[in-house]
């Protein structure tokens, strides 16, 4: 599986407009440490209402810039916190992983 | 399909800012002008301070979601009006369904898809155009409360049978009354004379359906059914008489030329409905009842009496106004002779 779907990506430049993917991108970039943070903080205090919300928009934005792989990890645990169920596991260990990767794919694309 | 590229005013709600600024900005290169909130409380502070044409509103959002702000939206007159489009992640399909159900005009998947995102909006746009469109020229034509009711209920396109009454009236020897002054003066007599008598039917729950040079078509009992339209109609018709002695005055002390009227009026059974394109549409009313009301008007010059009435308004109307009986009359095209009755004019 790419990090970066392309086509995906190509849709994202044409409905922002090719001008403003940059922006879009160091607005993600930006945030999603932040959501990520969250979550550990979330987990750490058993909150699992912010645990699934982070993990929904950490879904949500991956999904929008098509890294797939990312989307699917936070889904899973947007899903796990739906259910309550905060034993996770390392998966919050891989999804940072995913995201690094994920960084270094949209440094590379950003123009 | 046939897309308007007015720009509009569009307010998007999202918690999150990547979809903030993509929407935004999507939305900004297709022409519209766009503001954005974080949260349904910020976007109902924006909603109720500015006018916008269009919301896409995010249904996951902390505090207040996206379901809270619809449903907010929806019960606010001021609001209510404003399509919104929800946009929601694929997973969330249920949800989507509660929104539409609630009463959403659209909804749009994430990640957003550029050719619907511009469809639907395009859409929507329409739409509501249209609706403010209608909006206007039922605000002209009926009271507050039927158009509100109107616009409340949606518009069925089709017709229908429904028990109404209806009014003919029209200005006695008009075309000599033209005939005798300015074109301009002639403009300025049907204006204001049709503005009192806009202000007797919509006075009196009825609404103007047909203005056709000095004449004028009123139904009084539908579109919004309400018992008691047959005394409305008559006590329509007797305001009518009566603003139309004050605007003679002010005509005369003017030494303008001073003008009669002709009210005909009949109830029974009509085919109702709209007609029209969506450009231009007009509630309208057809049948034996509407040709009647026009002959019974038609038969006010021969009687000489202004207001002329058919047998089943009478039976509606309550003791204090008071109708006298002319027999029955044969009018062309009917089969039966017609009863009819003068009402009388409160001196």
């Amino acid at each position: 599986m790419p990090v970066i779907d392309r086509v995906t990506f190509e849709e994202l430049k044409q409905m922002s407009g090719a001008d403003f993917i940059n922006e879009l991108i160091d607005a993600f970039l930006d945030d999603a440490p932040n959501m990520i943070s969250q979550m550990q903080i979330a987990l750490v205090a058993k909150d699992v209402e912010s645990f699934r919300r982070n993990a929904h928009s950490l879904k949500s934005n991956a999904n929008t810039f098509g890294a797939l792989e990312l989307g699917m990890l936070a889904r899973e645990l947007e899903y796990m916190g739906r259910e309550n169920n905060l034993d996770i596991g390392d998966r919050l260990e891989v999804l940072n992983e995913a995201f690094e990767r994920v960084a270094e794919g949209l440094k590379e694309m950003r123009a | 399909m046939k897309s308007r590229q007015e720009p509009g005013h569009l307010l998007v709600v999202d918690d999150n800012r990547v979809n903030r600024i993509l929407l935004a900005r999507g939305l900004e290169g297709h022409g519209h002008q766009v503001e954005t909130a974080e949260n349904g409380k910020q976007a109902l502070e924006k909603l109720r301070a500015d006018s916008f044409d269009l919301v896409l509103l995010d249904i996951e959002m902390p505090e207040m979601n996206g379901y809270q702000v619809l449903e907010i939206c929806l019960q606010d007159p001021e609001l209510r009006d404003i399509p919104i489009i929800m946009t929601s992640s694929l997973d969330e399909v249920d949800s989507v369904v509660k929104c539409i159900e609630l009463g959403a005009e659209d909804y749009l998947n994430k990640p957003i898809n550029p050719i619907l995102l511009r469809a639907r909006v395009n859409a929507s746009l329409e739409k509501k155009h249209l609706r403010d469109e209608q909006r206007k020229l039922f605000r002209t034509f009926a009271t507050k409360e039927v158009a509100d009711e109107l616009l409340k209920t949606g518009f069925s396109l089709g017709g229908e049978y429904v028990n109404a009454s209806v009014m003919f009236v029209d200005i006695r020897s008009f075309t000599s009354i033209v005939e005798k002054q300015e074109p301009a003066e002639t403009i300025e007599l049907l204006n204001n004379y049709f503005a009192l008598m806009f202000e007797a039917v919509t006075g009196h729950y009825g609404t103007v359906n047909q203005l056709e040079g000095d004449g004028l078509m009123a139904i009084f009992g539908a579109p919004i059914h309400h018992e008691g339209h047959r005394e409305d109609a008559v006590r329509a018709a007797l305001e009518m008489i009566e603003l139309l002695e004050g605007f003679n005055v002010e005509r005369s002390a003017q030494d303008k030329v001073q003008i009669e009227i002709g009210i005909g009026i009949a109830t029974g059974r009509v085919i109702a409905g709209y007609t029209g394109t969506q450009y231009r549409a007009t509630y309208t009313c057809v049948g034996d009842t509407v040709n009647l009301a026009a002959r019974i008007e038609n038969h006010t010059k021969v009687a000489d009496r202004p207001i002329l009435i058919d047998q089943y308004t009478c039976e509606g109307l309550p003791g204090d106004i008071k109708a006298e009986a002319l027999g029955p009359i044969l009018f062309k095209g009917k089969q039966q002779p017609i009863h009819i009755f003068a009402v009388k004019i409160y001196s």
